[in-house]
């Protein structure tokens, strides 16, 4: 009899992990299927049209896709002196049969944009070129070329042409970075009149964690007060928390310029109780001041809402405890409550943080010159000056930046620490 | 009950075919500047050709640039059938291929006979456009605030004037404004901006009004910012601003001394849906008489010469006689400086890279 016990329970234990197993991988499997719907339609209308657009950074097929041959041909040539003579003819035929395209994409426009970028000036050599390419109807190419224009005699025009010849360049990455490429085709530091983008970064990120920090600072007692009020009280304290954030984006944007500019209401009452001078209007908008301010106002609830859910759920009872076994207040707030609030202060930085890096309405509107972030060039670039691989190299930049501090964020709080609720 | 049905269906088949008998109309989607530039345009082009024609325009703003018609050819999804662009963005869209070739020959002659090809001013008809309006970028001041404004320098001047500027944001006209404020004549303007030197000149003119200096996008903003008292002085599309003065009644001046002109034309995006219409509005809203008529809503220079004897007077005012407030009145036109689209063409991207470093240091 005894000996047969150790077998059942054999029988029985094993049956009973691949029970478990199986019903865990049904489980998982049914939680993954009621997540599918949402995973695909990310993958359609979100990753790919994004992961699309940030591949420009790198893949710009402007010359390959105008002038084929001479593609190919170029990137034989061994970067000394000019290309031979082969080369020039080949490109000159290129150019002439480039001219009658109309293709989007692959006009003579398209590549004297591209290599516009790297060589100010050179947009008009391509299309007067083109213009005459047709009229050279054999060699010397080379002579032929220069004598249209002797800017075809500096080795740099051909040189850009090269590296543009390549589909897959990291160009926009050396332009994004404040670097360029000199006469001889080195990366070098790009001239100080044209360094933009790392500066901007940098403020960007500082103006960010500003805000997030003001945020911290101003909602955490909201926050607290509507978790504590009585029903009646705290629920109107969160209409009025709430109705803002259901005001569309751009007429709060617009009442703080009505509110803080030079003959604003704020100006006008301090100027007329005194306060200031007329000619001694502080000036509060189209500047960083401004943009801290409207961005502060438009994400307070971000870090309102995650903090009040946070709150509400933590008892009175231990601030309680610790009072009652004689702890000062200060010191029970900082060893009980406080500690309590990490979830929720973790996901409020965490959101206003990520929304205040790629903020772009505000700051374009009350920015000025000095509040302008990242967004605002990225935007420039795919709006203005249609350099959409620039815009988009800014933009990968940006991401990686966004994910290496979500990792280091996760590596000091964790993600599984986050609670909204 | 059968009656009943029986009205029902036939009220129904004869909406059906009344409906069905106006598909005939056309819908064109017409994209402009907004503000008081569309309504003028709306005005003289819109609403006569839908009595024409029958057929209805839709009217969309944007500010410029050719940044939607190249995500609409790229995307293969067009919407807008025509746009009025600036000239270089005209030629920029042209040499990238996101714009359609247009067939000059199609245009009707003047009234007065002269041939389309003549009739127009030089430049008007680029290889995808067909110009309508000549326009200028003046600097206007509110007389009641300040008086004797005298030319382009006491624009920079802060010592004499003080209070803050109105510059449209973006390199564009504001280098050659800046160099004909430090004294360059109009016809050297391009060829001293082409020189390292030169732009670091217009850079350095710029600096001594950068921290007074209101950066304005859109049309609107420049007779807003003055009325509100935001600035002192500011430059200005001169067609918006004469809308302030007489519709509104402002007591805005404008300085016509250092204007930059330029030209708009009507390009129609590559691919775009009913060209066929689209050409019709376009051959209608460039001839004379509505050329000449926009011109009673909106001080800004038909491009045909046969309009300019048709221009009169302003719509609800028959005593304001808009010829003097053209851009090309001789009398505003003593230093003026045409915008070159050759030179911004090849030098935008580099210069508005320089512009935006200036900008946030």
């Amino acid at each position: 009899m005894t000996t047969a016990n150790p077998s059942i329970d054999q029988a029985n234990t094993l049956p009973l992990k691949e029970k478990l197993a199986k019903t865990t991988a049904i489980q998982r499997r049914r939680a993954f299927l009621l997540t599918l719907p949402l995973v695909l339609f990310l993958l359609i209308s979100f990753v790919f049209p994004i992961g699309q657009m940030l591949f420009n950074s790198i893949h710009n097929n402007k010359v390959s896709a105008v002038v084929p041959d001479f593609a190919t041909a170029i990137q034989q040539w061994d970067g000394q002196g000019l290309p031979s003579e082969a080369t020039f003819e080949i490109f000159v035929k290129d150019l002439a049969k480039a001219k009658k395209v109309r293709e989007v994409g692959r006009t003579v426009g398209n590549m004297a944009t591209r290599i516009n970028y790297e060589m100010p000036g050179s947009r008009s050599l391509f299309t007067k070129s083109a213009r005459k390419a047709g009229k050279i109807k054999q060699g010397p190419y080379k002579e032929a070329l220069i004598k249209i224009d002797k800017k075809w005699a500096n080795p740099q025009v051909w040189l850009t042409l090269q590296r543009a010849s390549h589909d897959i360049s990291p160009s926009f990455y050396v332009a994004a970075m404040d670097l360029k490429y000199n006469e001889t085709g080195e990366v070098v530091e790009a001239d100080e009149l044209y360094q933009i983008y790392l500066d901007n970064f940098i403020k960007t990120l500082w103006l960010a964690a500003l805000i997030t920090f003001i945020c911290v600072l101003l909602a955490y007692p909201v926050a607290y007060l509507l978790s504590v009020l009585p029903l009646r009280q705290s629920n109107l304290l969160m209409i009025m928390v709430l109705l803002p954030f259901w005001t569309s984006l751009l007429v709060r944007t617009t009442a703080w310029i009505a509110i803080l500019q030079t003959e604003g209401v704020i100006n006008d009452l301090l100027v007329y109780f005194g306060v200031i001078g007329d000619d001694g209007r502080i000036q509060m908008i189209y500047n960083q001041t401004g943009t801290i301010i409207a961005m502060v106002h438009i994400l307070l609830p971000f870090m309102i809402l995650p903090l009040y859910s946070v709150m509400k759920t933590i008892q009175p009872t231990y601030m309680r405890a610790a009072l009652s076994m004689g702890s000062k207040p200060f010191y029970a707030y900082r060893r009980v409550y406080l500690p309590q609030t990490i979830p929720g202060l973790a996901a409020g930085t965490l959101l206003v943080f990520i929304l205040a890096i790629g903020y772009y309405i505000t700051p374009a509107l009350v920015g000025g010159q000095d509040g302008l972030l990242i967004s605002n060039l990225i935007a420039y670039h795919i709006q203005k000056s249609l350099n959409w691989s620039l815009g988009a190299a800014l933009g990968t930049m940006l991401l990686v930046v966004v994910l290496l501090l979500y990792w280091v964020y996760n590596k000091l709080i964790g993600i599984d620490k986050l609670k909204f609720g | 009950m059968n009656k009943i049905i029986n009205k029902t269906l036939i009220a129904a088949a004869v909406a059906t075919t009344m409906v069905a008998g106006s598909a005939q109309a056309e819908e064109i989607t017409v994209v402009s500047w907004g503000g008081a530039y569309t309504k003028s345009q709306v005005e003289a082009y819109h609403k006569p050709w839908n009595g024409y024609t029958g057929n209805t325009v839709i009217s969309e703003d944007y500010n410029g640039g050719l940044a939607e018609i190249k995500a609409q050819v790229e995307a293969g999804n067009v919407t807008w059938n025509l746009v009025d662009v600036e000239l270089s963005d005209a030629v920029r869209g042209c040499d990238e291929g996101i714009l359609e070739v247009m067939d000059h020959s199609v245009l009707p002659d003047g009234a007065n006979g002269v041939p389309a090809a003549e009739d127009f001013l030089p430049g008007a008809l680029a290889e995808c456009a067909v110009g309508n309006i000549v326009w200028s970028t003046v600097f206007i001041h509110d007389e009641s605030k300040i008086q004797g404004v005298d030319g382009l320098k006491d624009f920079f001047d802060l010592g004499k004037f003080p209070g803050k500027r109105g510059l449209r944001k973006g390199a564009k006209p504001n280098l050659e404004l800046a160099l004909m404020a430090d004294g360059v004549e109009p016809a050297d303007v391009y060829e001293v901006l082409s020189t390292e030197a030169g732009i670091d000149r217009a850079f350095a003119k710029l600096d001594t009004i950068k921290d007074s200096t209101v950066w304005w996008e859109s049309g609107a903003q420049p007779p807003q910012l003055l009325a509100d008292g935001e600035v002192v002085m500011t430059t200005a599309y001169n067609g918006r601003v004469f809308n302030a003065i007489a519709s509104e009644g402002k007591p805005f001046v404008i300085n016509w001394d250092g204007q930059v002109w330029d030209l708009d034309l009507w390009v129609i995006p590559k691919g775009a849906p009913n060209q066929e219409a689209t050409m019709d509005f376009v051959k209608f809203s460039t001839s004379t008489k509505a050329l000449a008529d926009q011109a009673s809503w909106i001080p800004y220079g038909p491009l045909r010469k046969s309009s300019f004897g048709l221009v009169s007077s302003f719509h609800s005012d028959p005593s304001l006689d808009m010829a003097p407030h053209m851009p090309t009145a001789p009398a505003n036109f003593t230093r003026a400086l045409q915008n070159d689209f050759e030179f911004w063409a090849d030098n935008s991207d580099q210069l508005n890279e320089r512009f935006n470093a200036w900008l946030t240091k």
